[in-house]
């Protein structure tokens, strides 16, 4: 537990390094494109002078100076599977933002969807040892916390306390300060496979970077793709990507669960080379262009060429229907979202107040997609795109990069974790030396 | 037959290219790259061109080629000096002290030494010097006013409101319109000689001038040889009282020598010797005054 602690700690300290000099990284590891913002900081935000948050809902602390997309290479479920050609990526990536940005940057701050996040909800209750509620106790209550066995090979990528209980009255967000006896904490934790940690590390560390911070993508795209209200009264928000389609789900603005399916965009893509029997690269383009969900009557009629390169007349002047294509897109775009579906059943979504769904990510841009989630989700589903922020280039406000505008959000007002309060004192391996050598100078 | 098709183009740079490109952006170089070098270039030029010893003279002709073309210009170009306000030997003398050799450019004419040079001459109280249009170098005089004959040691001259030297004339009779006043240390009480001048007009026809006494006082001059003697304190009231005296009793008419009004409470009267031999006469009283 404790080396997993001083990791995120380091990464900490390397994030407040990067705001001191100002400039930092946002890196979007997904399996259909890599996406790098460089974000520069200057100042805190301001509030306008009529003390409404004004059209940027508050996000005035950083302004984004180079913004770069590359078509993932070795990325596959959200999960590192080719090093050498994910780390190219990445150098593609940065290099552009750089080169847009005119800074070189040091720090990064990435994320990615795959590695099979788990959540867990922990709490733990101690009896406070005096009266007023210290930032020393919080950390207490924080360690007292059950941690359950996880399994070997994974590792702990967030761990937030999302809820405060001061003797009888619940639901505090700080109790610093507080009077009471006994204080209790709700921590949500977050597990995910160490190996895809550490290749996202390892291939950022051979782009002599730092790694300032690193976060799950489905976490990211609620915080950017849900507007306040949806995260405080409770909604889940649905980061269709490429390889893997996240889910999160925010309640009283912290994420309360999060989780992964391991199919997204590119197995649509995947059935219509198969049904088709065109390439990749021409299905991509077929279903960007023509593709959809609900068929009408007008498509029957609505010819698509499909080509080819054979040489071959006949094969390279197929045709089929626009109704042929959302026939094939259909099952594929329906079984994701029924796997979504269950996921938020599993997770008890149907318990919460408010059954918001959000829709983001790139997949989410299929024509009529809406529609088909109302039908499985339920009736309260909107499409989401990011947050606007300062100087984010028009190709870059798309629901492609809700995870990257979210991790902006994130680098610039992150969510307290359990690392960033101290190790309590009587927690410490230090303090057993020292009691010794005190042992030793106090007998000898 | 299989096509033969190019590898998919690979955008990502080499590491090597990456490192490049992210020491090119490093602050430090980047600005040592845009203005370090450049200014290296520039002063290594320079420094190339400039080590021969015949393209610098070059240079240096070059410049000054160049700037006298500009001066020698017909529209910089003075060609004639014109005095205003100063009479026929005063102008004679600014002309001569001026060492002007016309026609002459204007940057070469430095304005506040010349005025300095003509302000320097005794008869010239301000002047005024600029180049007016039509390459005309205008000095405005203002002279100075000669209102006392000064008489002393070495010669006469003439004395302005303010007591300073205008002139030399060679005799008192050149300027016999003017008042006179003789003396060491005449010429730095001007302003009190005039005032007791003013005060001296009642009798101004009998008036020969006024003596200053041992650098302290004042005597008035009369003609036969009358002489009033002035306090240092007050000098005009007593000459005042003098006069109202002479008036009532007509005392300067008489056969005085003297009137000295030295010490205010006790004036005093010298009388000729005639007059005083009358006076005992009348009195009956002998050479002793018994």
């Amino acid at each position: 537990m404790t080396d997993l602690y001083q990791s995120q700690r380091a990464m900490r300290q390397m994030r407040r390094l990067a705001m001191q000099r100002g400039v930092v990284a946002i890196l979007d590891v997904g399996s259909s494109k890599i996406a790098c913002l460089v974000l520069r900081f200057d100042g805190t935000g301001r509030l306008s002078e009529d003390n409404s948050i004004g059209s940027l809902a508050g996000q005035t602390g950083f302004r984004v100076v180079g913004a770069a997309t590359t078509r993932s290479r070795g990325v596959q479920f959200g999960e590192i599977n080719a090093m050498q050609e994910t780390e190219r990526a990445i150098r593609t990536a940065l290099q552009a933002a750089q080169k847009m940005a005119e800074i070189r940057v040091d720090h990064v701050i990435a994320c990615f969807s795959g590695a099979g996040p788990r959540s867990y909800g922990l709490d733990a209750r101690v009896e406070l040892e005096g009266q007023v509620v210290t930032e020393n106790e919080i950390a207490r209550v924080l360690a007292a916390c059950e941690v359950p066995d996880y399994g070997a090979g994974r590792e702990v990528l967030h761990a937030q306390p999302v809820n405060f209980a001061l003797d009888h009255r619940s639901g505090l967000a700080d109790p610093r300060g507080q009077l009471g006896q006994e204080l209790a904490v709700d921590l949500h934790m977050l597990t995910v496979d160490a190996t895809a940690v550490q290749n996202l590390a390892h291939c950022i560390k051979r782009c002599d970077l730092e790694l300032a911070g690193i976060a799950s993508s489905s976490y990211m795209s609620g915080v950017s793709a849900l507007v306040e209200d949806e995260q405080e009264l409770g909604a889940a928000c649905i980061d269709m990507g490429g390889g893997a389609t996240g889910l999160s789900i925010f309640m009283k603005k912290h994420m309360i669960y999060a989780d992964t399916v391991r199919m997204g965009g590119d197995h649509v893509t995947g059935d219509i080379s198969m049904g088709l029997g065109v390439p990749m690269a021409k299905a991509e383009w077929i279903k960007t262009m023509h593709g959809g969900v609900h068929a009408t009557g007008m498509d029957d009629r609505e010819m698509i060429e499909i080509g080819g390169d054979t040489g071959d007349w006949e094969h390279d002047r197929r045709t089929v229907s626009r109704a042929e294509l959302i026939g094939i897109m259909r099952p594929r775009v329906e079984e994701i979202l029924e796997e979504v579906r269950s996921r938020l059943d599993a997770a008890g979504f149907d318990h919460l107040p408010s059954q918001q769904i959000v829709l983001t990510g790139g997949a989410s841009q299929i024509p009529g997609l809406d529609g088909l989630a109302s039908r499985i989700l339920g009736q309260q589903v909107r499409l989401g795109r990011p947050l606007r922020v300062h100087g984010l280039p028009q190709a870059a406000t798309g629901p492609g990069f809700a995870g990257a505008v979210g991790l902006s959000l994130f680098a610039a007002h992150p969510q307290d974790e359990w690392w960033d309060f101290e190790i309590p004192v009587d927690r410490y391996p230090a303090r057993s030396l020292k009691r010794a050598v005190r042992w030793f100078k106090d007998n000898w | 037959m299989q096509q033969v098709r190019p590898a998919p183009h690979d955008p990502a740079p080499t590491r090597f290219q990456f490192r490049v490109q992210r020491w090119l952006l490093t602050p430090g170089i980047r600005f040592l790259l845009r203005a370090g070098i450049p200014a290296l270039v520039v002063f290594m030029a320079t420094s190339i061109f400039l080590a021969s010893e015949t393209r610098r003279t070059a240079v240096v002709d070059r410049i000054s080629a160049l700037r006298a073309s500009i001066e020698e210009r017909p529209e910089f170009m003075v060609n004639l000096m014109a005095i205003d306000g100063a009479g026929e030997g005063v102008a004679e003398d600014i002309r001569e002290i001026l060492p002007l050799d016309f026609p002459l450019s204007s940057f070469d004419l430095e304005l506040a030494d010349i005025r300095e040079l003509v302000e320097g001459l005794d008869p010239v109280k301000s002047a005024t010097v600029r180049i007016r249009p039509g390459g005309i170098l205008q000095v405005d005089v203002t002279e100075r006013v000669p209102v006392l004959v000064w008489r002393h040691r070495d010669g006469v001259a003439l004395l302005d409101a303010s007591g300073v030297h205008v002139d030399v004339v060679p005799s008192r009779a050149a300027r016999p319109d003017l008042p006179l006043i003789a003396g060491q240390g005449a010429d730095t009480h001007v302003a009190e000689a005039m005032d007791i001048l003013a005060v001296a007009e009642e009798v101004s026809d009998r008036v020969r001038g006024l003596v200053r006494m041992g650098e302290r006082r004042w005597d008035v001059l009369l003609d036969r040889g009358q002489r009033i003697l002035l306090p240092e304190e007050g000098p005009v009231q007593a000459l005042e009282r003098v006069i109202a005296l002479s008036e009532a009793q007509d005392l300067l008419e008489r056969d005085v020598e003297a009137v000295d009004m030295r010490l205010a409470a006790r004036p005093t009267l010298r009388m000729s010797d005639d007059a005083q031999k009358n006076w005992w006469r009348i009195r009956h009283l002998d050479e002793n005054g018994q």
